[in-house]
């Protein structure tokens, strides 16, 4: 398929990861972190660590919208879609994400009615095709769905809906990476930067990292040849002892972001003081609530919120994991109390979340499948 | 009470539990020859994956429909727990019982299939073509259908005319006919419009797939071993993108048709040619292709390595697949087949499914190996590898 299978070129590909091998000093390791979860879906599904040698380690970031999601916000959510009248709409990808109580997909075999969409627009047909219910959109996601669930809100206003809402639990990147940097059991030796964020905040917001924790960052596309290119290009700035911004999704990303995109988001949405991540506990101005001229359109506002927090499961480790200082496969129940099947961490959930992706794709050993496909 | 309902904080009890009755389950660790921890903790999960499925959930969701990980649980822990009997044991796609001295194959499906009518089908020849064909792959002349209507009230009569004019020619294509039936309508928002459940009755009247020890020891999802080729019988996914696209609710238009069709003369074919040396066949509806590998390689205890560059699929389907993050290999087509063969007829078989109209895009796409079995490797197009696993969720219900 055009301008999908030219960044999906074995031979390509073959040639990258002699480059790269070339590139890696003797006896020096390498941990790098694809801070994105779609990042983390592209390394598995295509198998991409075939093409790292040993000494090049990829951990996985907190970048999954869903991921970070915690239990008691699942549980809040649940409790609007059980208030009369209301239909709660949500991305797919949030349906399984387990709360205290359950999921979406368990209230709405319970009787609520949870509706998935692709879009918040979608959501926003519903409330008004039916405007005698009470519409509310789940919004999650970092800057990348941000715009949207604000371009919908305005949308909403200017056409004077009363009858849709917005449980925002939008968060924000930075304050992620900045987290994982001062966290003491950081060692890492450079970030592939998350694409799709970076489309709306541009490259200058991670320049810190390079600046002030002296590790480089290179903004990186999706698909499997954008990858190997990022960690040719965070080799080859170690290689000559810099720490840069780099932007290998120029074809994509614009250095200054999205204005527009911006601009909604500012308009529509204010920063938390705090916000509650899953395993990572609460980080300050992480996440965006509703701006106080839209509160009209403010779930948070409208429904009376039970707010409890749920514990993470004690031998739970979403945190390490989200932070890259545990492998999935580390987690004292993945696979075994924690499947896709029953998940009982979000990143387990998501197929961009790190734990499922292993589970689903990379859950084999290297080296007995190497005898066992030797033909 | 709390006074700071902010810091409130409770245990998610279904998670405590759920670690608690893993650590009970957990068998000893008998080693693995291979060294390293990562080796060890594959290890242990494949002895969790093995053990006896349970049913967490209190009521059914969406995804105890969807052909994947959660209907294997429902059926193993709930349907095989309460109907068990060795016929039904296997999970053939049909039963194979002897009547007198005859051996016939007995099968049922039902179909929920959103929208009722789509470019290349409807919801009628899709109930006469799904009965038939799991028929087919259990190496039977398929012979006698039934069809069971459920109706909403409200349903018009028009379109009952147009679904049991497309079952007559359906089933008149395919040799059978539909001899008993059953109607039933239910109150208006009880049901979407059209519910049709078929069965079906064939004879194997091939004395190669006879029972044993005259014969091979037929047709079976545990027949697979290591030299075996995969084969699938054309270009997978048409009718599950077909439906996506049908539903419009992408905004996506695309040149695409269901694939629906009958494959008794296409399996007949394939068994002519090769009449002792195919070792199982299923069609890959709900779940697609990769779903049948995953029950071939648990049933026969073996490892299914499958080459993305070797599976055919339409440039359509591919397009519609990346746009909506779907991996073609799990969605649903309704007149392919997967096969298992001996490797060294491969080429054989591939020459006879070519000379039928409905085999012309067939293909090997995957060899059968012994290690590390239970398991579905990919070689994907990019060079690396990784598994194809049974999906827990349905990208896509009601898709037959």
């Amino acid at each position: 398929m055009r301008f999908v299978d030219e960044y999906r070129d074995a031979g390509m590909a073959r040639a990258l990861a002699a480059e790269i091998a070339a590139r890696c000093e003797p006896g020096r390791r390498y941990t790098f972190m694809e801070v994105c979860g779609g990042h983390t879906h592209t390394i598995y599904k295509h198998g991409l660590e075939d093409y790292l040698p040993e000494t090049v380690t990829l951990a996985h970031g907190p970048g999954c919208p869903v991921c970070v999601i915690p239990m008691g916000r699942v549980d809040d959510a649940v409790h609007i879609a059980e208030q009369p009248g209301v239909i709660l709409t949500s991305f797919g990808d949030m349906m399984r994400v387990p709360g205290g109580r359950g999921s979406f997909f368990d209230a709405k075999a319970a009787g609520a009615d949870i509706r998935m969409v692709y879009s918040p627009l979608d959501a926003l047909k519903i409330a008004r095709a039916n405007p005698d219910r009470r519409v509310v959109f789940m919004a999650i996601g970092f800057e990348t769905t941000a715009p949207s669930t604000a371009m919908t809100v305005l949308r909403a206003a200017a056409e004077g809906l009363d009858n849709f809402s917005v449980f925002c639990s939008h968060v924000l990147i930075i304050p992620a990476i900045k987290a994982i940097l001062d966290s003491p059991d950081m060692r890492l030796d450079g970030f592939i930067g998350p694409g799709h964020v970076s489309t709306v905040i541009g490259c200058e917001p991670y320049e810190f990292i390079a600046r002030e924790y002296g590790k480089p960052l290179v903004v990186a596309g999706f698909e499997p040849l954008d990858i190997l290119q990022s960690i040719h290009l965070l080799l080859g700035q170690l290689a000559g002892g810099r720490a840069e911004v780099e932007n290998q999704y120029a074809r994509v990303v614009p250095w200054h972001g999205n204005r527009v995109a911006l601009e909604a988001i500012g308009k529509v949405m204010r920063l938390r003081p705090h916000f509650e991540w899953r395993g990572l506990g609460f980080i300050a101005d992480s996440a965006l609530g509703m701006a106080d001229e839209y509160a009209a359109f403010d779930a948070e506002r409208i429904f009376d919120l039970p707010g409890i927090r749920v514990a993470d499961p004690k031998a739970c480790q979403c945190g390490e994991v989200l932070k890259g200082v545990l492998k999935p496969w580390e987690c004292k129940v993945f696979g075994t109390a924690c499947t896709p099947e029953t998940p009982i961490g979000t990143c387990m959930v998501s197929s961009e979340g790190a734990c499922a992706a292993y589970y689903d794709f990379g859950r084999f050993s290297r080296e007995r499948v190497r005898e066992a496909t030797r033909s | 009470m709390s006074t700071e309902p902010v810091t409130e904080q409770r245990q998610a009890e279904w998670a405590e539990r759920a670690v608690r009755e893993s650590a009970a389950g957990q068998p000893d660790d008998p080693g693995t020859p291979y060294a390293g921890r990562e080796q060890q903790v594959l290890a242990r999960i494949e002895r969790a994956r093995r053990r006896r499925p349970v049913v967490r959930e209190e009521r059914i969701t969406l995804a105890h429909g969807s052909g994947g990980k959660a209907t294997h649980t429902l059926i193993d822990a709930v349907f095989l727990e309460a109907f068990r009997n060795p016929l039904l044991a296997p999970l053939e796609d049909g039963a194979t019982l002897s009547l007198g001295t005859a051996r016939a194959v007995f099968t049922t499906d039902s179909f929920v299939v959103n929208p009722l009518f789509f470019p290349g089908g409807d919801i009628g020849d899709l109930a006469v073509n799904g009965t038939v064909n799991d028929l087919a792959v259990c190496g039977a002349r398929p012979l006698y259908l039934s069809a069971g209507f459920i109706l909403e009230e409200g349903f018009p009569v028009a379109d009952l005319r147009r679904i049991t004019a497309s079952m007559s020619a359906a089933a008149k294509a395919a040799g059978v006919s539909i001899v008993t039936g059953d109607t039933k309508v239910v109150e208006r928002g009880k049901a979407d419009g059209c519910y049709i459940t078929t069965a079906g009755v064939g004879l194997i009247d091939r004395p190669a797939l006879g029972p044993p020890p005259e014969g091979s020891p037929g047709l079976s999802i545990s027949g697979a071993r290591p030299g075996d080729a995969v084969v699938v019988s054309g270009p997978i996914g048409e009718h599950g993108a077909a439906i996506m696209v049908a539903r419009g609710e992408f905004e996506i238009e695309a040149d695409l048709a269901s694939d629906t069709a009958p494959l008794h003369d296409l399996v007949a074919a394939l068994l002519d040619a090769l009449p002792t040396q195919v070792r199982t066949m299923r069609d890959a509806t709900r779940g697609g292709v990769a779903t049948i590998l995953n029950e071939v390689a648990t049933g026969s205890e073996v490892a299914v390595v499958v080459e993305e560059t070797a599976v055919p699929v339409r440039a359509e389907v591919t397009g519609v697949c990346e746009l909506l993050g779907i991996d073609p290999l799990y969605v649903a087509c309704e007149g392919r087949f997967v096969a298992v063969v001996d490797g060294a007829y491969a080429d054989r078989a591939l020459q006879a499914l070519h000379g039928h109209p409905l085999g012309r895009g067939a293909a090997v796409i995957g060899r059968v190996v012994a290690d590390p079995a239970g398991l579905v490797l990919l070689k994907t197009t990019f060079g690396g590898t990784r598994i194809v696993d049974l999906l827990v969720g349905d990208p896509l219900p009601r898709i037959c």
